[in-house]
Formats: structure tokens, sequence, C-alpha cells
């Protein structure tokens, strides 16, 4: 149970159109990450499903039911903010327990909910503390604790690990990804970070100036990005985009070839160009290009190369691996 | 503070503040002093110090010339019930425009202070009839009631100011926890503003105990407070500075206990947001 | 944010109450304030009534009582901002040093804000400022001055100095909780940048001040405009008009001499200008409260 489709949403603040006409579909179970830069609407996109905003125009629908006009409190969903928006007064047990207590569950069914969600999440121990006194993940995890324990429709989360650590992020990042699997409840995920939603999403909605740029898998949009936008914004380091006189012969306005589709070598074909920096991550090689008419070009090889800045080397660019698109930015297929 | 102070400045600057700080005090001690001298010891001159003759008579004599008690009561009254009361409008009101501003906001909070700025000498007449006719002079009701709307704009405004400190989402997640409005200002919202809400209160207590204005010109014998058994002993005949003291002593002192143990607070309160 | 619909809603719902007993309390007492000024209504001679036209506005306005009250209200108002403002700052700087037994000095320092002003003004008025056995009176002699009866011969600046003694405490802790707030740091920087005290005052702390200030005058202006208490329970407005401001002198005609047309008007007249001095404020404090 959790299936929500949106149909022409949009939301003007003033005169400013935040979110123009976007339609979805999330399927019951699935893990969504709407991914974009700041400023995209994806946040407000995710308030308007959590019934925190008002859609200007356009309907929201859960397992068939028009939402549009429903509070917060009526759409069964539960949100994980990005800031945790703990309640600073109410211990742990409290916070999680807090949504079942308004749904006037009785208190030794709520004991035993919270117990069972503290256990999934590591919390037992914590279950008497204050917010304040718990570390950064911890925190995390009780609000996730409060969005599972509800047993919702779907969760919605708003960046909820940008304020964690590096090597936290990574491992919350698996957990939460494991969590709902192991729920099989439909999920929401905000993020800017495209490899959280590379590595966490079913589906991934890249979201650019209040529209839908391309809806996919996360290999559908490395491999057959829809348009320049998306071509540059998913993949690390970024596709390399190529316009003018390098790209006519291909018949497109920009070629984008990735990185990691160039082959790199001392005398091979290709562009001729002179290493600027040449970045030594033991994985990989990551090798940024000055080629005379086409600009800087990354490059990227894997393991250990023996390729060092001022040397000058060859680019042959992988032509199956090659995209073109035309003078709109859109993909040339075929 | 990294750098070390030399001990020389250090007290230079105590020895300075104490000194300030006990000549701006010093008028509340004497009269706390005076209030246990004998009559004869208040009009010493030069005056006395401390009481030459320590007495608690005066309180007695103040107590059963003009029944403090009664004062004290009616000060009580008016001053919580019309904070309470006023809370029970404000804290809405704060809420509405701290969590869900529209375009006037700021206007509608600029217009409740504004209303402060009326003088109240403006509306002296009109009320004073209007009490008269509703039979609301001298009364405990019409007091509290005045006391009520007179300090309204300034809860209203304090509260705004500490429930803009208030993270947003936090009220947020409890509408998706569902809870429902009353449900999220009684288990989060008031829950989180309780240091906020307790130095409002006790500033319009202050500000209702000592208001002097209505309280003077809207009661007399039944429902007047210690403002105006105070004013009571500033007939001149005669020198009674002794149970004068004893009297303004008795009037400021719960105010001025409540006073020192959140006089933090308090100011932190009163900067309206002005200091982050 | 935004509000969703449903909140704006609900908000409007709340904020009703408070805006409508507000307006109600403004509006009526005001148009009957203007109803009664038109109005002759004495209470000491019930025949004479009907109405009076703008004899009430004319007989206010140009008794000379008016403009001695009004040069008064401002005196007041305006010497008691400065001193408290200055004198806020320069003890808010003091405290904010190093000081054994800071606690118990702000404690002290803050206790005439709690006084009421009838009790400040009866203490002032006997105990200190009475010229044969008060306090000042004992300085001077201590001093070899002559005895001075501060309220028969300098009655304003008597209460000029009552008032200032209730908001001094105001200014100079709310300044100094400003000037505590003050970045450290930001001390520091200006320090290694080779700042001098007075130049850290100037610039580093003094603009940091202005909103707090902008708080005291707003806050003091309100309750300045109209000293009752302290008037009337130490020289009841006089020696003749000498100390009496817009506020007394409306009491005076209303409760004293009866004259509820007067009054009325003149209780107009101090709502139009209390309305002058609030539109600047409300202006001073929008700009500077925002951010």
């Amino acid at each position: 149970m959790g299936k929500i489709v949106l149909e022409n949403v949009q939301k003007h603040f003033g005169t400013v159109k935040v979110i123009s006409n976007v339609s979805l579909t999330v399927e019951d179970g699935s893990f969504v990450v709407f991914v974009g830069p700041s400023g995209c609407g994806k946040s407000t996109l995710l308030r308007l499903i959590a019934g925190l905003e008002d859609a200007t125009g356009g309907r929201i629908l859960i397992d068939g039911a028009d939402v549009t006009d429903l509070p917060p409190t009526k759409r069964g969903l539960s949100m994980v903010f990005q800031s945790y928006a703990l309640y600073p007064h109410m211990s742990v047990r409290g916070n999680i327990g807090f949504g079942l207590k308004m749904a006037g569950m009785p208190k030794d069914e709520i004991r035993k909910k919270v117990d069972a969600a503290a256990a999934t999440l590591n919390l037992t121990p914590y279950l008497d503390r204050k917010p304040r006194m718990l570390s950064g993940g911890q925190r995390q995890r009780v609000a996730i604790g409060r969005a599972i324990v509800r047993e919702p429709k779907g969760f919605l989360f708003d960046e909820p690990l940008s304020n964690l650590d590096a090597a936290l992020r990574v491992n919350m990042r698996i957990e939460i990804a494991r969590l709902q699997r192991s729920l099989g409840t439909t999920a929401i995920y905000v993020t800017h970070d495209q490899v959280e939603a590379m590595t966490m999403a079913d589906k991934i909605v890249v979201l650019n100036a209040g529209s839908v740029e391309q809806v996919g898998s996360p290999l559908e949009l490395y491999d057959r990005p829809a348009n320049l936008f998306v071509a540059g914004f998913i993949g690390s380091p970024k596709m390399n985009l190529i316009g003018g006189a390098t790209a006519e012969p291909y018949q497109a306005a920009t070629i984008g070839i990735r990185p990691e589709h160039l082959i790199v070598s001392r005398d091979g074909g290709g562009w001729a160009g002179t290493i600027s920096v040449a970045e030594h991550l033991g994985s990989d090689t990551f090798l940024y290009v000055e080629v005379p008419g086409v600009g800087l070009v990354t490059a990227r090889t894997p393991g250990e190369v023996s390729f060092h800045a001022g040397e000058r080397v060859m680019l042959q660019p992988d032509p199956a691996r090659l995209h073109r698109f035309d003078k709109q930015g859109q993909a040339i297929r075929g | 503070m990294a750098r070390a102070i030399s001990p020389q400045k250090k007290w230079t600057f105590t020895i300075l503040a104490w000194v300030v700080a006990l000549i701006l005090f010093f008028p509340i001690l004497w009269t706390i002093l005076t209030a246990f001298k004998t009559e004869g010891d208040a009009i010493l001159f030069p005056p006395a110090f401390l009481p030459p003759h320590w007495t608690l008579e005066n309180f007695v004599t103040v107590q059963t010339r003009s029944d403090y008690f009664k004062h004290f009561f009616n000060s009580m009254v008016i001053s919580i019930g019309s904070s309470l009361i006023g809370l029970v409008i404000a804290v809405p009101a704060a809420w509405s425009m701290a969590f869900a501003p529209a375009k006037r906001t700021k206007d509608i909070l600029m217009w409740m202070l504004s209303t402060k700025m009326m003088p109240a000498v403006g509306v002296l007449v009109p009320i004073y009839l209007i009490f008269k006719n509703l039979g609301l002079l001298d009364t405990l009701t019409g007091l509290t009631g005045i006391m009520t709307l007179i300090n309204l704009p300034i809860m209203v405004w304090m509260l705004y100011t500490y429930f803009r400190e208030i993270p947003v989402d936090i009220l947020e997640a409890s509408r998706m926890d569902g809870a429902v409005l009353w449900k999220e200002i009684v288990y989060v919202l008031l829950p989180m503003a309780i240091p906020g809400i307790a130095s409002t209160m006790l500033l319009n207590i202050i500000l209702a105990w000592n208001e002097a204005f209505w309280t003077l010109n809207l009661s007399a014998a039944n429902a007047a407070p210690l403002t105006a058994f105070i004013a009571s002993y500033s007939s001149p005949e005669g020198l009674f500075w002794a149970k004068l003291s004893a009297a303004s002593t008795l009037a400021i002192a719960p105010i001025l206990v409540i006073g020192w143990f959140s006089q933090k607070q308090l100011v932190r309160g009163m900067t309206f947001g002005a200091v982050k | 944010m935004a509000a969703t619909v449903n909140t704006r809603k609900l908000a409007r719902a709340m904020l009703t109450p408070a805006v409508v007993i507000l307006f109600i309390w403004m509006i009526v007492p005001l148009l009957l304030t203007i109803w009664y000024s038109f109005q002759n209504y004495n209470l000491l001679s019930p025949e004479n009534t009907g109405f009076a036209g703008f004899m009430n506005y004319k007989y206010f306005l140009t008794d000379p009582a008016f403009f001695q009250a009004f040069w008064n209200t401002l005196t007041i108002t305006l010497s008691v901002l400065v001193i408290t403002v200055v004198g806020g700052i320069l003890l808010g700087l003091l405290l904010d040093q190093f000081i054994y037994g800071q606690g118990i000095v702000r404690i002290l320092v803050i206790s005439p804000f709690f006084i009421m002003p009838t009790v400040a003004a009866l203490v002032w008025k006997n105990m200190l400022m009475d010229p044969n056995y008060g306090i000042f009176a004992w300085i001077a002699t201590r001093l070899g001055f002559a005895p001075v009866a501060w309220l028969e011969n300098y009655p304003l600046f008597s209460i000029i100095l009552i008032v200032a003694w209730q908001w001094l405490p105001f200014a100079t802790l709310i300044l100094l909780t400003a000037m505590q707030s003050l970045d450290e740091e930001q001390k520091e920087a200006a320090g290694m940048d080779g700042a001098n005290f007075a130049s850290l005052f100037v610039y580093i702390t003094l603009p940091h001040l202005a909103r707090a200030i902008t708080v005291v005058i707003l806050i003091e202006t309100i309750f300045l405009l109209s000293v009752f208490a302290e008037i009337l329970v130490t020289t009841g407005g006089g020696p003749g008009y000498a100390s009496t401001n817009i506020a007394y002198l409306i009491y005076h005609q209303a409760l004293l001499d009866y004259d509820v047309g007067g009054a009325s008007a003149g209780g107009v007249v101090a709502v139009i200008l209390a309305n002058i001095v609030a539109i600047f404020l409300v202006r001073l404090v929008g700009k500077n409260l925002e951010a």
C-alpha cells in the first residue's frame, strides 16, 4: 500500500513558479530519489506531497485517493527532516512514540512498538535520553525510528544525511536502503548528492528549475541521459561535454563522453593534449587534459598509471559510449 | 577570553561597579532599613544608617491601619489574573504570526504595539464613564480586564519573538506525526516555549503589579491594589516615614524577590529579539 | 516557510481574538473621547449641555498650561531617554568587565526597575529629597552647602531624576545583554588590527548595540510619554504648572475639575501627539528589528 501519483502538480510562490507541471508515478514499495541542484524545487515537491505546502494546481493521489486538499495529518505519510526536527523536550521514547500517541494507541502497545523500532535501529540503550544528549548519527536514527514506527504508506526523506560527516553518511545510506527494502514501504528521498541518488534509488527523478528532466533507473540515466542537464548532473567526475567543430563530425551540436570512456595512451589515436593535473587516487587516476580546440577534458583510468602533469597524451573516445545532443540539448538517439 | 586581565584592573572595575550599584540600590535599601526604625529614629538628622532600635511595630501598624493583606490580595488577583487571561489570548496570536506569517503580519504586530502608544489619559474619560455605567468601577474584574488589555500587545510581541526561535521543522514534524493544531500547540510548542512563556508571564505580572495610572483612577476602597494603598501614604500631614517605609517595603517586596530570581530570563525576553 | 491553506485559515482564526479585542479597546474609547470633546459636559454644571463645537479644543489649546505641559512632556521624555541610554551604555560597559560579585551587582542594579512608581516617588520625595531630614539635605550640609528644596525649586528636574532612576536599570541590562552577545572573536580580531578601546567601541560595539538601543527607546517612550504616578505623588504638577505633563493636565481637568468635555479635547490632542511620535518610532523599529 503506498502508490503515490502526481498529476500536473504546480506550485507558485507569488509570481515565481517553483514547480511547473510535474507528473509522476511512484510505485508501491519503490525507492524514488528526487535529485537536482539546490533551488530546483525538489524539497518543495516533497513538501507538497507531505501536505506541508499547498499545490497551486494539479492533483496528488495516494493509493488512488485524492489528497491534494488534505492536511498532512490525514495523508498517512511520515517524514524525516534534514534538521531531524526531534522534539527536544521529549525522550527518545517519547519522540518515537509521539505519532502513535497522537493516533490514540493504547500505552502498552506504543511501548511494544517503540521497543521494536528501537531494537531495529540500535537505539535501545538510549530510549530514556533527550535528543540533545545524542550524537548526530543517533539523532538521525531517532528521526528514522519516528518515521517507521507508524507504519506509514510512505516515507519522505528531505536530505536526511546532509548534516552527517562523510563516513557516517555512507553507513546511514546503506542502512536506510536496507531498512526500506525490508519494510517494503514506498520511499521518496530528496538529495542534491547524485552519489546518494545512484546508490539508493530504484528510480531517480532528476529535477531542474521546477521541472522533471528525466525519470529512470540509475543505470538508464547513466547510460542514456535524455538531455545535457542530466548528462552533466549524473556521474562523477562529470561527463565531458564538447561543442563546436569537434562535435560536427558526429552530426551533433554537442557531444558528451564520460571520463571513464576515454582511452588514454601515449601514441594511440584521438585527441592530442597536455596533462595539466593528474590526481592519483590509487583505485583510479583522474587526468585533466588540456586539448587544443576542445578544452579541458577529464579522463579516468582504472588503477595506478604512470602519467604525470606536463606529459602529452592521446585521448580516444569509445564510439559506443559517445552521447550526442542537438541544439536544444536533447539527446539524439540511434 | 584569552587575554589576561591585570588584578589592578579587576579591582578598579569591581570597586567602581559596586559603588554605582550601591548608589542605584540605596533608595531601596534605605526604605527597607527605615521600615525597621521608630518614627523618631527615622527622621534623625544626621540620619542614622542602621536602625538604632529595631522594631516591627511599623508593619503591624500598616496592616491594622490600611489592611495591607487586602491590597496585596487585590494586586495578586489583578496581576496574575491578567497575565493568565493575556496568555490565553496572546499564545494563539503569537503562534499564528510566528508560524503562519502573512503579508500583513508585520503591520498587525506594529499596529498592536502602536495601541500601547496611545496615551491612557486620552481615553480615561470614556473608560471611566463606561466603567461607571457597567458597575465596574472599583472592581477586581474591571481592573483585571484593563490590565489584560494594556499589556496584551507586549505579551504578543514577546511571545512572538520567542516562538520565532523555535524551528518550524519541529512543528511540521508533529503535523506529519498526526498532531492536529491544538495538540501541536499543547504537546510540542508550549513545552518548548516554557522559558519564553514564563518570562512573558513574569514581565506581565511585574508591569501589572506596578501599573499606577488605571489602578489609581479606577479603584477606590474595594479593589485598590498596592499602588493605591501606597498612594494613600502620600498625604503631606505629619511625618511618618517609618510607616511609609514599612508600607513601601511590603508593597515592593514580592515583586522584588520574584524579579531577583528571574532577572536573567526577564532581561533576555525584554530585548524583544533585538539580541540574538 | 509558506503555510498551507489549512494552516492559514487556522492562523487567522487564532489571531482574530487578539486583534478584535485590541481594536475595540482602541476604537471605542477613542470615538467616545472624540464625541465628548465636542460636547459641553461638566459634571459641576449639569445644566450646561449640548454641542460645543471646537470650544473645548480652543479652550484647551489656548490654555497656557497646555504649552507648559506639552514642553514638560517632551522634556521629561527626552531627558530620561538621553540619561538612561547614555548612562545605560556606560554602566553596561562597566558591568561587561570582569567584576567580583557580578551576580549581586546585577541584582542591585536592576532592582529599581521592579519598584512601583508610587513607592519610588514617595521614597524619593520624603526620604531623599526632603530639605529638612532627607539624605540629599544631609549630603549638602556635609559638603557645606545649604540644603535644597528639590521638589519646590526644581520640580521638573526632580521628576526627571526619579523617573530616570526607575528606567536606568532597564536600559543598562538590555544593553549589557546586547554587549555580551557581541562575538568575542570579533573584538579580538579588531584588537589584533590595532583598535584601541575607543575605536573598538565606536566601530564594533555601538553598531552592534543599534537594535538594542532601538528597543530601549521604544519601550521607554511608551511609558515616559504618560508618566503619571510620579507627578501625582510628588509635586501634584506644581508649583503652578511647572511639573505638569499632558497626562497629568488631562487627569486634573477630568477628575479634579470635572470638565469631561475639556479633558476629552485634551485626550484627543494627546492621542494625536502620541501618534505622531508613534509613526516615527514604529518606522524606526520596523527598520531596525528586521533583518
